[in-house]
């Protein structure tokens, strides 16, 4: 018998990967962290703060109209867009040439660079010369996302569903795709109605792929940047902009770097919180049943 | 009740089929009886599966009717073909509770709560599944998945025929041969026509008192598994069922009887008359290894064969011989003394079968129930 080694060797081995992280993930974050306890006013000029920055950050009426703003747009997005691609993926065709042709159109618009999006949406919707917007106000609605809130924000949604339903739509043909047609036979034996189908069958065998698809979406519109600020610039006033654009007008608009970085920790801990969340939530409900 | 007549049956899956290998089914007329536990044998891409799928009604055949007690159901959807299917892979509805996978069907049929819940109680005795009644069906074994969807067919009541499709695949085996007893009990218990599609024999002769063995999109025979075994209809029956298989040897009518290479077999006058008739030039010879005799030491008629080589099973022992150019084998009982080199073997009449174009040369007695089938 070989006596068992007792001792921490091991640690060396998976040393290279934590040289590696901290390069990439914790040094950025730790300066970023320096920043915010600082006030700083040049580069010899800087002074200690504690948590000053933050205790201001969080009782600043635009960062928090922003991010009331934010999760408004999230929990849209995420409400419009994850019924959506279910739906479309269950009607997209499964066989033949339509399959793939219906794949590629389904495809197209997740392959567009963002800030193209932006300009495309942009111009598609003014009520001067774009296609929609003037066909809108044709139809006697009164439709101007450069002046009135509403349809501001009624075209950053659309243009989000547009630009990123096509996710979850994909996500859940290939989850669609892999139930064995032996379930669906089943099925038809134990004459279950379409809906019973996709209760039992479909929606079931879709829920690893849905939370991929709810967290990527989540993540993302939480973070969204070039769309909206491609297409409104955040207006008109505040009312479209979101969190990271209110950052960067502080960050480098401004240049108020140490009321930027307390504002950006809390922004990553919220992202991190609500993926947890939500991550959490949905492994719970798998057990509790 | 149902019995299930293939009339005329035939099925490709090309929408234009033009040379008789295009079809998965070749044209067949066949009869599963009501109340019978049934087998349908044969290797992989027969068409098995593809007979299975078109009798409960998934697939419509090219060709042909399927009729359940007479009735001619061809356009009527698996739903309400009153038979229930279980598949290779269990098919479990891995959200419900095992309860609710039995009442599922019962549910869809809109009957009343308390008539499911004692229904479902009572398959679930059957089964042996009532203290997992309210487990995830989710977190079951194999075995018992199968179970359930075993049980989701046996819960209705309209149901008179069901249909296994290689329902013991991805059982572990120690568990095969209860879940096959389980059958076999279920069977006498509810007087249901059974069909049950395999590629193993053993599964086939233990489940079923009829096994229908399909070569090639057809039916080549149906029979008890001991006719099968000892009156194979065609080579590929002898070939398929024992293990091993049959020995099949190509000859040459002569003479006096059937070569091949140097060795002459001799033949009784009725096989020789029947022989004479015969204008083609594929025939065969075949004899089971349990039946090929071995002689202690060279005696008048015996072949002289070189032993190749033997292989000890413990109750049996199997020799590989070499007779005039053609590999036989051949079982002997484990108390024997093997041969060594040399052996002497003759072929025992009764058990030497003579096949032409791959069907059996029968001289013995009329055709009879054979003709229905083939």
């Amino acid at each position: 018998m070989q006596r068992k080694v007792r001792d921490n060797k091991a640690w060396f081995l998976v040393l290279p990967v934590f040289i590696l992280v901290a390069f990439s993930a914790i040094v950025p974050i730790m300066t970023v962290v320096n920043y915010s306890v600082q006030d700083i006013f040049d580069q010899n000029t800087a002074y200690f703060v504690g948590a000053e920055w933050y205790r201001e950050m969080l009782r600043n009426p635009a960062l928090l109209d922003s991010l009331g703003r934010q999760f408004f747009f999230s929990f849209s997005v995420l409400a419009i867009e994850v019924p959506l691609g279910i739906a479309i993926a269950l009607v997209m065709p499964t066989k033949g040439r339509m399959a793939a042709v219906s794949l590629i159109l389904v495809a197209i618009p997740l392959l567009i660079p963002w800030n193209v999006v932006g300009t495309i949406w942009q111009i598609f919707s003014r009520a001067d010369i774009g296609l929609f917007g003037y066909a809108v106000n044709a139809l006697g609605i009164d439709y101007n996302y450069t002046s009135d809130p509403t349809a501001a924000w009624l075209t950053v949604l659309l243009m989000d569903v547009w630009h990123w339903t096509p996710l979850i739509a994909l996500l859940c043909y290939s989850g669609l795709r892999a139930i064995p047609e032996a379930f669906y036979q089943a099925a038809r034996i134990d004459r279950a109605s379409k809906w019973a189908i996709f209760r039992h069958i479909q929606l079931p065998r879709l829920k690893s792929v849905l939370v991929i698809g709810v967290l990527l979406r989540f993540m993302d519109s939480f973070m969204i940047y070039t769309e909206p600020f491609v297409l409104t610039g955040g207006g008109p006033g505040n009312s479209t902009t979101f969190l990271s654009q209110a950052l960067t007008q502080m960050a480098i608009g401004q240049f108020d770097i140490g009321p930027a970085a307390a504002f950006s920790l809390i922004y990553y801990l919220i992202v991190l919180l609500v993926c947890y969340a939500f991550f959490t939530a949905i492994n719970q409900l798998d057990k509790a049943k | 009740m149902a019995e299930i007549r293939l009339k005329s049956l035939a099925h490709s899956y090309k929408s234009k089929p033009t040379s008789p290998d295009d079809y998965a089914i070749r044209e067949m007329n066949h009869v599963w009886h009501q109340g019978g536990a049934y087998a349908l044998l044969g290797p992989s891409g027969c068409g098995k599966s593809t007979l299975l799928n078109i009798i409960s009604g998934l697939l419509a055949p090219s060709n042909g009717d399927v009729l359940f007690d007479g009735k001619k159901v061809n356009d009527i959807p698996p739903e309400e073909r009153n038979i229930a299917q279980v598949f290779q892979f269990p098919v479990v509805y891995d959200s419900m509770t095992v309860f609710d996978n039995l009442a599922f069907p019962l549910r869809n049929m809109k009957i009343s709560e308390d008539k499911v819940h004692s229904r479902v109680i009572e398959i679930a005795a059957v089964l042996e599944l009532s203290d997992l009644l309210k487990n995830k069906a989710k977190n079951l074994t194999a075995d018992e998945k199968q179970k359930v969807s075993m049980g989701r067919g046996l819960v209705r009541s309209d149901v008179s025929a069901i249909l296994f499709d290689e329902p013991l695949t991805v059982i572990d085996p120690h568990l095969k041969w209860k879940l096959r007893r389980k059958l076999k009990q279920l069977h006498e218990q509810f007087n249901i026509t059974m069909v049950y599609v395999t590629h193993d024999q053993l599964e086939a002769s233990t489940f079923a008192d009829k096994i229908a063995v399909m070569y090639g999109g057809q039916i080549v025979q149906f029979g008890t598994p001991r006719e099968l075994f000892e009156k194979p209809n065609h080579a590929f029956v002898g070939y398929f069922i024992g293990s091993p298989g049959m020995n099949l040897i190509e000859v040459k009518k002569t003479k006096g009887g059937l070569k091949f290479n140097n060795t002459l077999v001799s033949l009784n006058p009725e096989m020789q008359a029947a022989l004479d008739q015969v204008g083609t030039s594929n025939i065969k010879i075949g004899i089971r290894p349990e039946f090929v005799h071995v002689w202690d030491d060279k005696a008048e008629g015996a072949f002289e064969c070189d032993v190749l080589h033997t292989e000890d099973l413990g109750t049996y022992k199997i020799i590989t011989m070499k007779l005039d150019g053609e590999v036989l084998k051949v079982r002997i009982h484990e108390d024997r003394a093997v041969p060594t080199k040399k052996a002497y073997i003759s072929f025992p009449e009764q058990w030497l079968k003579v096949y032409v174009d791959e069907y059996l040369v029968d001289i013995e007695e009329p055709e009879d129930e054979e003709k229905e089938t083939v």
